[in-house]
């Protein structure tokens, strides 16, 4: 059976950054299984835009930087500044254009799972692997993915593997590994943490060749003891002791739950998914077929029950009104006012999203931002409708009939109805700023 | 309580109706010095206002105030501690961390009180699960929804008059005003904020959809919270004092001016951080502590300029404190107890509690001395005045360090 309007809408609210009416009736040819198999049907786990020209760059050495002047410093810092924009710039420009939104929706997701800051890492080409890394495997396997993340240069800094050695072993990758990327609070001891963290001792960056590498002189390779198992572990079998805990699947069905469908996962339909997650071997392609297959993402009840990411709303609104993508840096300066910095979550545990991206300070910003777009006054257009009829991607807001752009903006009907014979620039701007709007 | 014949609500209606240059606090605790609800019971002096510091990451308590008399602190820390010369001594036994020193006045003026120990039972060692906790209150196995604040004002109200129960500055959440019917004012710059609150509407309107409704409410809480706080601000007395220009400074200016407009809200939140200093925690540690101690001079001069400082009490709390012995990385990781601060000019200053030892650890860890709920609870009863309120499971009484 083919979608009707609005379940179109919302497949693309939901795995796309929305539609517009004619993507919209595109979708609406397809059946369920069609338009889900559709969407997953994606040729490349590369980004298209291109990248920096320092991508492969290394930073200098300890013994380089300390005969550096104060000049010399003060130089570096700013193009570190200046390279991390341009990172940002560089993500904002795949999210605008992407061809496979589901893509970018899920390399962002695995960023905000498997964390790493500009911040704290402090160089740029770094947290730029980490993004190509997380792209490659969003859709792949999940057990690929936890493998290599451990070794990814950004994630070893980030989480100070670097700095874990026999003598005097660093918890923090270990803690955060149990309690956030794979098994959740409650699931673990404080004695497993401190063993695993014995089994990657000796894991580290090798700042001369950018890569991976074990130092067996700052490995521990005695005897640990991990969920109830013990053995002369290493970091790979620690990694795939945490994978026998059917935990690990429950934990992540139920993260992607939240995002997908509805922050209520339901447990019986959770602990099915996470079953066929495991036996699948932990594909991430196949786990997000079999939920957004679920009854539960495409019933009416779950419809603009979610509140939009500042990304979602800024990449979502630009692509809906063929907004310039030019001014990537106005972008990242609003998103990071609105709560989301790329490459720069608040900490480990990423942006806490959900009703947190609301708050008077943030909501005030939005309707800020939205006001802006829609007038033009950031995009160098005095008036909205300017904006509106540029381009064939944005004609469809002065063209389409009333009831349909109200359809393809909101998930449902607005808090302030429009008043009839509005003219059409108001009844947009009207429609944009209700707080219906902010929901997927 | 009404002994002078006018019932606090009378009372405030009449001080609404009065220009606000009127409405200093040097008189304002005379006349409020107690609150009578509907049922006419004594609920507590509501004008004083809490401002909470959040030392985000888990401050490193150790080398905050400092066991300078212990040879076992210098062992266990070799690269980290701090030489007994560089000390800001208070005690043969304690000190403050050099870059502390701007609170020695704080501490020769008896405004400074130090809680020795301040932690819980069975202590979590993630910032999630352990920051969740000293938000909520709860005990470490016990997973509570709302903050511990937000309790207190649903078990007992603010007057009418106040617009919020707290507004947070800087890039913290709510924290312990999460949850339940508290309005929370986040603001970043109350000056854009009333700007752009201009082109809100708030809207009534029935959902059964949490996220609408959420939105819904945080767009009633700035409307009320802009229309209130307009006409305070441009009235407000300016500030003659000069802040440090960082985040921390920032913050602490902007809930000078709050409270200069006399905002209408009995808390207000700021954050300092990260304190999760892994590795490298010398260099970090000391900037995080100077600006924190240079930024609440600051606030203090600001606050007795107003004489509103006696209307004040500054209370510190962290998830956790950092372990006894350092790490391999020049930093220190996830530990338990700690001591924290309270400050103001109702403070009596002093050590609370028995400093927990450096030589009876659990895996490392110091044992707490002293329960973080005490802590809550002398806000509750000694600052506010009102009766106990049950946090968890146990009984938890109040110190007596407020005059």
């Amino acid at each position: 059976m083919s979608l009707t309007f609005d379940e179109a809408r919302h497949f693309l609210s939901r795995t796309a950054f929305g539609g517009t009416p004619e993507e919209i009736r595109r979708v609406m040819q397809l059946d369920r299984a069609a338009a889900v198999e559709q969407a997953l049907a994606i040729p490349t786990n590369k980004a298209q835009t291109a990248p920096p020209a320092w991508i492969h760059r290394l930073p200098p050495l300890p013994r380089v930087r300390k005969h550096w002047s104060q000049a010399q410093r003060k130089t570096f810092h700013e193009g570190l500044k200046a390279d991390g924009q341009e990172l940002k710039a560089w993500w904002y420009r795949e999210l605008l254009s992407s061809r496979y939104p589901l893509l970018e929706r899920m390399t962002l997701w695995w960023h905000n799972h498997f964390t790493s800051s500009l911040h704290k890492v402090k160089w740029p080409p770094f947290l730029y692997q980490q993004n190509v890394l997380l792209r490659l495997y969003a859709l792949g396997s999940f057990r690929t993915l936890l493998n290599a993340i451990s070794k990814n240069p950004a994630m070893l800094l980030y989480l100070d593997t670097q700095s874990n050695r026999k003598e005097h072993p660093n918890e923090n990758f270990s803690r955060e590994l149990f309690e956030l990327f794979t098994l959740g609070e409650g699931h673990y001891t404080e004695q497993d943490i401190k063993e695993a963290a014995r089994a990657f001792t000796g894991w580290h960056l090798d700042f001369h060749t950018g890569a991976f590498r074990v130092d067996l002189r700052h490995h521990d390779d005695g005897r640990k003891v991990v969920f109830g198992k013990s053995g002369p572990f290493e970091g790979g079998d620690i990694l795939s002791l945490t994978l026998e805990q059917p935990q690990v699947a429950r934990y992540i069905v139920g993260k992607l739950w939240r995002e997908f469908i509805s922050d209520r996962p339901d447990s019986l339909e959770v602990e099915r998914l996470a079953d066929a997650f495991r036996k699948k071997n932990y594909e991430i392609a196949g786990l997000l077929q079999d939920l957004l297959l679920r009854p539960q993402f495409w019933a009416p009840e779950n419809r603009g029950v979610l509140i939009k990411s500042p990304v979602e709303l800024i990449v979502g609104t630009t692509r809906l009104f063929n907004l310039p993508l030019e001014d990537t840096l106005q972008r990242i300066a609003i998103a990071r006012r609105l709560g989301q910095d790329l490459f720069d979550p608040p900490n480990v545990k990423g942006w806490p999203g959900g009703t947190r991206w609301i708050t008077t300070s943030t909501l005030l910003d939005r309707t800020q931002m939205l006001h802006r777009a829609i007038r033009g006054h950031e995009t160098g257009h005095a008036h909205g409708m300017a904006v509106m009829g540029q381009g064939p991607g944005g004609l469809w807001l002065a063209t389409e009939p009333i009831e349909v752009v109200q359809a393809t903006l909101l998930p449902f009907s607005p808090v302030q109805s429009l008043m009839e014979a509005e003219e059409r620039g108001q009844a947009v701007h009207q429609l944009v700023l209700d707080p219906v709007y902010q929901l997927k | 309580m009404n002994g002078n014949g006018l019932d606090r609500r009378t009372l405030l209606k009449a001080a609404a109706a009065l220009p606000l240059v009127l409405l200093r606090p040097q008189w304002l605790p005379e006349l409020r010095a107690a609150d009578t609800n509907e049922a006419g019971t004594r609920v507590g002096n509501r004008e004083r206002m809490l401002l909470l510091i959040e030392l985000h990451g888990g401050n490193d308590g150790l080398n905050t105030l400092i066991p300078y008399g212990e040879e076992v602190y210098y062992r266990a820390r070799p690269q980290l501690a701090i030489p007994r010369d560089q000390v800001c001594q208070l005690t043969p036994q304690f000190g403050l961390h050099p870059a502390l020193s701007p609170l020695i006045p704080f501490w020769e003026s008896r405004e400074l009180a130090c809680l020795h120990g301040v932690g819980y039972p069975r202590p979590n060692h993630s910032h999630f699960r352990s920051i969740e906790i000293w938000e909520t209150a709860s005990d470490s196995e016990q997973v509570l929804d709302t903050g511990w604040l937000s309790r207190v004002f649903e078990r007992y109200p603010l007057p009418a008059q106040f617009t919020a129960e707290g507004i947070v500055l800087g890039n913290g959440d709510s924290g312990p005003l999460n949850g339940g019917k508290t309005r929370t004012i986040a603001l970043h710059d109350p000056g854009r904020f009333l700007q752009q609150a201009g082109s809100v509407r708030p809207a009534s309107l029935a959902t059964k959809n949490p996220a609408l409704a959420h939105i819904l409410e945080v767009r009633r809480e700035i409307s009320l919270a802009a229309s209130d706080l307009q006409g305070r601000i441009r009235q407000a007395p300016l500030l003659t004092v000069d802040f440090p220009a960082n985040k921390i400074g920032k913050q602490l200016e902007v809930a000078a001016k709050l409270i200069a407009a006399q905002a209408p809200v009995a808390v207000i939140k700021v954050t300092q951080g990260s304190f999760d200093t892994h590795a490298g925690q010398s260099a970090t540690h000391h900037r995080l502590l100077e600006e924190l101690a240079q930024s609440l001079t600051a606030f203090r001069t600001a606050m007795k300029q107003l004489g509103s400082w006696k209307d004040v009490l500054v209370m510190t709390y962290s998830e956790f404190g950092r372990r006894v012995g350092e790490n391999a990385s020049h930093g220190t990781d996830h530990g338990t107890a700690a001591p924290h601060f309270f400050m103001g000019g109702r403070v009596k200053g002093g050590f609370y509690g028995a400093p927990p030892s450096l030589r009876d650890l659990q895996d490392g860890d110091l044992k707490h001395t002293l329960d973080y709920r005490a802590v809550y609870a002398t806000v509750i009863e000694n600052w506010w005045g009102l009766p106990a309120v049950p946090l968890g499971t146990g009984r938890y009484p109040a110190l007596d360090c407020l005059a």
